[in-house]
């Protein structure tokens, strides 16, 4: 077990509301004047903020808690993932932990030097050169002189920017600037590093780039922390995660299980059952009113089973005898954005194709087991009318689980493919070798 | 674990922070960073304009001479017997080093915020860049006013310069710590309170007029230059002229009574700058 390079130790942030510090001094003086006689204070603020409805549990005494008693410790050489819906506090977190803002209690400790990476280019100066704002990053970021000086050619070749180095870098192209801004940082060699989505910027080929910088910096011991809302990035790049939620932390191990834990919870607030009550556009021949997805025992459910087969059921109008209707579904994968199953209820049954009567139907599909690996899924589900779109619909993310964990038979926690498909090998023994 | 806990933690952040603690040691780690900002401000400052420095070579020079045909032509001021040009450009010298320090400084944390978001460093660092980079104008504007000492003393004007004139190192100095001193208390104030930006040009100007810039202290009666003393600026001026000039009206207990509100001012300055840089992330 390595040493600890981050402790956090009930770690606190409040935010005081609405009340005081209106930002003029004539307000706060009519706040404090208020109070001091014993009168409501004309500016305090009656309605705390649009979501505090539903996380009321972080509101106490008119304050707001970002960050609630958080403790961890993160061991050096470890790129942990932070992950957690907008809100969560994540942020915050990281603005303490890289100084920019004071806790309101607690404390955190860190061994060797910290850097920060909340954004590319942060002191950058258009009227400056190249040359000069490498400098001045380096300097802003915490590297010395000299530290800059001996990595300047290798910023350089990195950015691939070598003749406009002494152009200012308001006559840059987005690209080189953001290309230049990243050199900096990703030659910044801090002990600890903090990094927030800044990843996804340049073209696909510098993406890579700075994925296999972030993967070396990994590998000489440093710690790197990493804020995403991308899962797959943060699944690729850190072995260990933390959940905030509600400025908590949830869990902190495994990213493959943090990552699963964060899905479930997402998917327990969804609905199972859309229904979908508006009525028909003018002129459309039907409308799809409701769509669910049912398990192998055909009970409705937010997730199914690998092994098991499930059921997507699709009710639609059909308001005027119509030709030519055809009710499709796509299942798409969420992490991808892209469909890995398409199907139309009129592709075996041509005999649909021929004039339908008004009235309210409901289909049923069966989409056989290991067809869809592990992940998280939504339907889409369109009616059309001889090439024209009539009506589309999407269902609630749904998930497939491996809880059999058929997977592991070999090693693996999840297949490393679109399908789970388990095909039989057949073997037979030729002979000594 | 019990080695983790044994061994040495290089930072640690907590809510408290000692009310002395001015981390001037971490100021110095950061030098380089000064370095590069104090080029940053002289690069911004200079690059694409047309006449450069030259800016501040003419800026006192008609100030100067508008004061001159105001003040000396029209309202015939007295100058302690020294020429109109010389009183006022010494005047003018010594008080626009002290408000473009102050003014400069005076906005720390509203002009950084997009950069004070995004990442640590000393906030004290862009006081002292911005104060460097002053330097330079300070340098340009006392050549402008050694060539004119120099044309007026040739054409036979009266001039006695003294030994203490060895002093203005100091004076300007003296006279710096105050402009930041409350530079730094503006900057952490304007965090909570916006308006006092609008509020800062009217307060100059007031102040500037409470300062012998195009009068004398002599003119002042005698049982109020005390009270004057406490405008630190004023004994800045007068010792400048008293200098370079031979003339100016400074006592003993003026020279204390400012030192004093120089320290104190400095020091509340740094006091409020440091907390300020605490909050700032959240009120700004």
């Amino acid at each position: 077990m390595g040493s600890v390079a981050v402790s956090v130790e009930n770690l606190n942030k409040e935010y005081r509301l609405g009340v005081m510090n209106y930002g003029t001094l004539a307000h706060d003086l009519r706040s404090r004047f208020a109070r001091w006689r014993r009168k409501p204070d004309p500016h305090a603020s009656v309605i705390p903020p649009e979501n505090a409805l539903r996380d009321t549990a972080r509101f106490r005494e008119g304050r707001f808690h970002a960050l609630d008693d958080v403790s961890v410790e993160i061991e050096q050489g470890q790129s942990i993932g932070i992950i957690g819906e907008n809100g969560a506090g994540k942020s915050t977190f990281l603005k303490i932990l890289s100084r920019i803002t004071m806790p309101t209690s607690g404390r955190v400790r860190l061994r060797g030097r910290l850097g920060t990476l909340l954004e590319v280019g942060t002191g950058f100066h258009p009227e400056l050169t190249g040359r000069e704002n490498v400098y001045l990053n380096g300097a802003v970021l915490g590297m010395t002189h000299q530290e800059v000086r001996r990595k300047f050619d290798e910023i350089i070749a990195f950015a691939e920017i070598d003749e406009f180095i002494d152009t200012p870098v308001k006559r840059y192209s987005s690209g080189m600037y953001v290309r230049l801004a990243f050199a900096v940082a990703a030659h910044l060699e801090p002990e600890i590093l903090i990094v927030d989505e800044v990843l996804a910027v340049g073209d696909l080929n510098f993406q890579k780039k700075c994925f296999g910088r972030m993967d070396q910096v990994g590998q000489e011991g440093r710690t790197v922390i990493f804020v995403s809302h991308s899962l797959p990035t943060v699944g690729r790049l850190c072995p260990k995660s933390i959940l905030f939620e509600d400025g908590k932390i949830v869990t902190y191990g495994k990213t493959v299980d943090v990552i699963s834990t964060y899905i479930k919870r997402g998917l327990a607030e969804a609905p199972t059952d859309l229904a979908f009550n508006q009525p028909a556009k003018p002129g459309a021949c039907g409308k799809i009113r409701r769509i669910l997805i049912e398990n192998h025992n055909g009970v409705p459910a937010g997730s199914v089973e690998l092994t098991e087969p499930f059921y997507v059921v699709i009710e639609y109008d059909i308001l005027m005898p119509a030709n030519k209707v055809t009710i499709s579904l796509e299942i798409h994968l969420d992490e991808l954005q892209m469909s890995v199953v398409t199907l139309s209820d009129s592709e075996l049954q041509p005999e649909l194709l021929a004039n339908r009567k008004p009235g309210r139907y409901s289909t049923r599909v069966k989409i056989p087991d290991r067809i869809l690996n592990t992940g998280i899924y939504h339907i889409r589900s369109g009616m059309v009318q001889e090439y024209q779109i009539v009506d589309v619909i999407e269902s609630s993310s749904f998930q497939v689980e491996d809880n059999l964990e058929i997977a592991d038979i070999v090693g693996f926690s999840r297949k490393n493919s679109i399908t789970a498909l388990q095909i039989p090998w057949s073997l037979e023994r030729l002979g000594a070798p | 674990m019990a080695d983790a806990e044994n061994s040495k933690w290089d930072i640690t952040i907590t809510s408290s922070q000692r009310l002395l603690d001015l981390g001037l040691e971490e100021v110095w780690r950061f030098r380089d960073l000064i370095k590069l900002l104090a080029h940053r401000n002289y690069m911004v400052n200079y690059r694409q304009t047309i006449l450069g420095p030259l800016w501040y070579v003419i800026s006192p020079l008609m100030t100067t001479a508008v004061f001159t045909v105001v003040f000396g032509v029209i309202g015939a001021m007295p100058t302690d017997g020294v020429p109109p040009v010389l009183f006022y450009i010494s005047g003018v010298v010594v008080w626009s080093n002290f408000s473009s320090n102050l003014v400069s400084t005076s906005d720390v944390f509203i002009a950084n915020m997009g950069l004070f978001g995004k990442v640590y460093f000393p906030r004290l660092t862009i006081p002292i860049a911005t104060v460097l980079t002053n330097l330079i104008t300070l340098a340009v504007q006392i050549a402008v006013f050694s060539s004119v000492y120099l044309i007026a003393a040739y054409f036979g004007a009266r001039v006695r310069p003294s030994l203490w004139i060895l002093c203005l190192p100091l004076l300007f100095a003296a006279s710096i710590t105050m402009a930041v001193g409350v530079g730094l208390s503006v900057s952490a104030l304007t965090t909570r309170y916006r308006d006092l930006t609008s509020m800062l040009g009217t307060v100059l100007q007031l102040w500037m007029y409470a300062t012998p810039v195009f009068y004398p202290l002599s003119q002042i009666p005698e049982r109020w230059r005390l009270l004057v003393a406490l405008n630190p600026v004023s004994t800045i001026v007068e010792l400048f002229r008293l200098a370079t000039l031979g003339e100016g009206t400074v006592s003993f207990y003026s020279v204390v009574i400012s030192s004093t509100v120089i320290v104190v001012a400095f020091l509340s300055g740094l006091v409020l700058f440091r907390r300020a840089e605490m909050n700032a992330a959240d009120t700004v």
